[in-house]
């Protein structure tokens, strides 16, 4: 409670109260991201549980891709961005140098907005990871992981017969799972989502949201969303970002029912966004 | 009831405007044809006279005194073609008129008939009749090059070998083939033993040791400036020189050839790798702005996918970017070596402009290019020149369609869908 005074004294730039009791297995804390000179997200303070999904939820331009791309380091690539503060995955600081991007990679898959699959074959795409990475010794295991992949992606049934055929030319709610078994292949701890549905029709999104539920078993899984019903639907724990700040984190039936924060019921009630 | 059809009169100007630049549009296209046309079609009407040849047949006697078994060389084999065409026209008997007389055979009869009688000594003792490639003169006058209406003092061809000619060819004597000396011959002083050969090998073997350097230097660069290099004050002043240095005009690389590998280097003059090397400068620039172009063509989604499942950089662009970008890099490429095929200018400073007979068989023979060959004839004194400089271009311009074929069809096996 305490706390959550602070916070609406500061504007939001607090830490605020971890939400889950299970043990966290990513830890933000105090993470600032520049892009040059501008400030895009201001101390965010976050604890993401085990084998639960996440959702960042917020307006466009509010931070919570660029959160998300701070947890495989993907915001390496660009050179202006620059990323302060600390963020562990299992205890392990992730900004160490001693770090490699590579195999945190390995270990943080993306599924990004709009399908990406590469122009090659479905089996190419799904063993693409496990060749790269070393996971498989010989060709009949490759096969078995990338059936095992697609499978778990609830994609094996429609493509069994056409692993060869190209990726590109599956339905855009399709391609979206190859990318998520291309995920999957390497046997990552989380997977990050950013907007996966955005681009699929209503019963693709469906589809993909009844995977997500079952891949959090094995995975976690912190996804961005436009669609507070998807947030709503799939999430256990909410995050709502607003304008670089994290305005306010918690289980998801809380924040959609009983928000602290008037900016975050002004959000959810559709007053700003 | 709105009214559909009500033409107001802003709406029928915007009409008109449309209407105006799709004309404009279709008017500059056909006249950019029209001169293409114009351009292939004149060459080609100058220049196919220089795919067929003239021959005339003289019967030769080969007496065996004149022959040493020995040493077939040593017979004088000009006397005997020159006693033939004696014996052909017997009443031909000042010195002037002699002359004139062996004009109508090419130079090249006596090696011709060296030849034969090497190959076959059999010949020797008999009287045969054998074909012989007729002087560049004749040939101009079969051709219809020769106009018979100016005075006959101001002509080369007199109107004693117009008539000598026209009495061979009612013996039958005299026939058009196909000029096969013109594809598989180095360049003659006669230009009716001229060939394209050795510029044409000059200019394939310059452009292999081209290809070799630029391609594979000039794509891992732009692979490197695109994919890795930061994006600081360094990299854009790298990106400016290059752009600058695909402007610069080529005869400026050819003074940098001269300087550094012949003088410095003291690489050999005249030869197809200097003029490679030379050559590489000026495409590098062409191959790196169009490869960078390429990769930066290929979405980035495709780079994020690698990138995300834990690819490294070099993974990512050597796996998934690279083999999207190939095909625009070989396009590239392709356009720099068509410019490089065409290119004089460097070529002349590095001593490429030589007057070559042999046929280089690698690049560090002396050697011409097309283009320096095409300059070479354009420049002879001799009628017989002209259609060899136009059916040259022709050569020229085939190479470069073949090139730009070969482009497509590359293009076409590579290139994949995203």
């Amino acid at each position: 409670m305490n706390m959550a005074a602070e916070e609406k004294k500061s504007d939001g730039a607090v830490p605020t109260v971890p939400a889950i009791e299970t043990e966290p297995l990513i830890t933000a804390r105090n993470v600032d991201v520049f892009y040059a000179d501008k400030q895009a997200l201001n101390g965010i303070t976050l604890d993401i549980p085990a084998n639960k999904v996440t959702s960042l939820i917020g307006p466009s331009g509010c931070g919570k891709t660029t959160f998300l791309r701070c947890i495989n380091r993907m915001n390496d690539l660009i050179d202006i961005c620059r990323v302060e503060g600390e963020i562990k995955i299992g205890g392990q600081d992730i900004y160490d140098p001693k770090v490699d991007v590579v195999s945190l990679r390995a270990q943080v898959g993306m599924v990004f907005q709009k399908p990406n699959p590469f122009p090659k074959s479905i089996f190419e795409n799904v063993a693409y990871g496990p060749r790269i990475h070393h996971l498989v010794k010989s060709k009949g295991e490759l096969k078995d992981v990338v059936e095992r992949s697609l499978s778990k992606a609830g994609l094996l049934e429609e493509v069994h017969d056409r692993l060869d055929d190209p990726g590109t030319g599956l339905s855009g709610g399709q391609q979206q799972r190859l990318c998520i078994a291309r995920a999957i292949a390497v046997e990552p701890k989380v997977i990050l989502m950013d907007e996966p549905c955005s681009a699929l029709d209503p019963i693709a999104t469906a589809r993909i949201e009844e995977l997500i539920d079952e891949l959090r078993e094995n995975y976690t899984i912190v996804i961005v969303t436009h669609s507070m019903q998807q947030a709503a639907r799939v999430s256990q724990q909410t995050a709502f970002f607003h304008m670089g700040n994290l305005v306010e984190a918690g289980k998801t039936e809380q924040i959609f029912t009983t928000p602290q924060d008037p900016r975050t019921e002004s959000y959810i009630t559709g007053r700003i966004g | 009831m709105t009214d559909f059809t009500v033409k107001t009169p802003a709406l029928k100007r915007r009409h008109a405007a449309e209407k105006r630049f799709q004309w404009y549009g279709l008017g500059s296209i056909i006249i950019a044809l029209g001169f293409l046309l114009l351009m292939v079609g004149s060459i080609t009407i100058k220049g196919i006279g220089a795919f067929t040849q003239t021959r005339v047949a003289l019967e030769i006697e080969l007496p065996s005194n004149e022959f040493n078994l020995n040493d077939l060389k040593a017979t004088n084999y000009g006397a005997i073609v020159k006693k033939a065409l004696r014996n052909a026209f017997p009443d031909v008997t000042k010195r002037r008129d002699k002359r004139k007389l062996y004009g109508l055979v090419s130079p090249y009869a006596s090696f011709e008939l060296q030849k034969m009688v090497i190959e076959d000594p059999a010949l020797i003792g008999k009287t045969t009749k054998i074909w012989f490639v007729a002087s560049d003169d004749v040939d101009m006058y079969i051709k219809g090059n020769v106009d018979t209406s100016i005075d006959e003092k101001s002509r080369k061809f007199s109107d004693k070998q117009i008539a000598w000619v026209e009495e061979i060819q009612k013996k039958g004597d005299l026939e058009k083939v196909f000029n096969s000396g013109f594809f598989t011959g180095g360049d003659s002083r006669e230009p009716e033993l001229a060939g394209i050969l050795s510029a044409f090998m000059g200019s394939a073997l310059s452009l292999s040791v081209c290809f070799l350097l630029s391609f594979p230097i000039g794509i891992f660069a732009a692979i490197y400036l695109e994919e890795f290099a930061k994006k600081n004050r360094w990299s854009a002043l790298i990106e400016i020189n290059i752009n600058n240095l695909a402007a610069v005009p080529s005869i400026v690389f050819g003074l940098l050839g001269l300087a550094v590998f012949l003088n410095v280097f003291g690489l050999p003059r005249s030869s197809p790798l200097v003029g490679g090397m030379v050559l590489s400068l000026m495409t590098l620039p062409t191959i790196i702005i169009a490869s960078r172009a390429s990769l930066r063509a290929v979405p980035p989604s495709i780079r994020e996918a690698a990138l995300g499942i834990g690819a490294s950089q070099v993974q990512a662009a050597f796996h998934h970017v690279v083999p999207l970008a190939l095909p625009g890099m070989l396009t590239g490429a392709i356009v720099g070596m068509a410019r490089a095929l065409g290119d004089t200018a460097p070529l002349l400073m590095i001593g490429m402009v030589a007057f070559i007979v042999d046929i280089p068989t690698g690049v560090l023979d002396k050697a011409t290019a097309l283009p320096v060959q095409i300059f070479l004839w354009a420049d002879s004194p001799e009628r017989g020149f002209m259609e060899k400089t136009s059916a040259a271009i022709l050569v020229l311009l085939v190479f470069l369609v073949l090139m730009n074929l070969v482009a497509i069809i590359l293009r076409r096996k590579f290139e994949q869908r995203f």
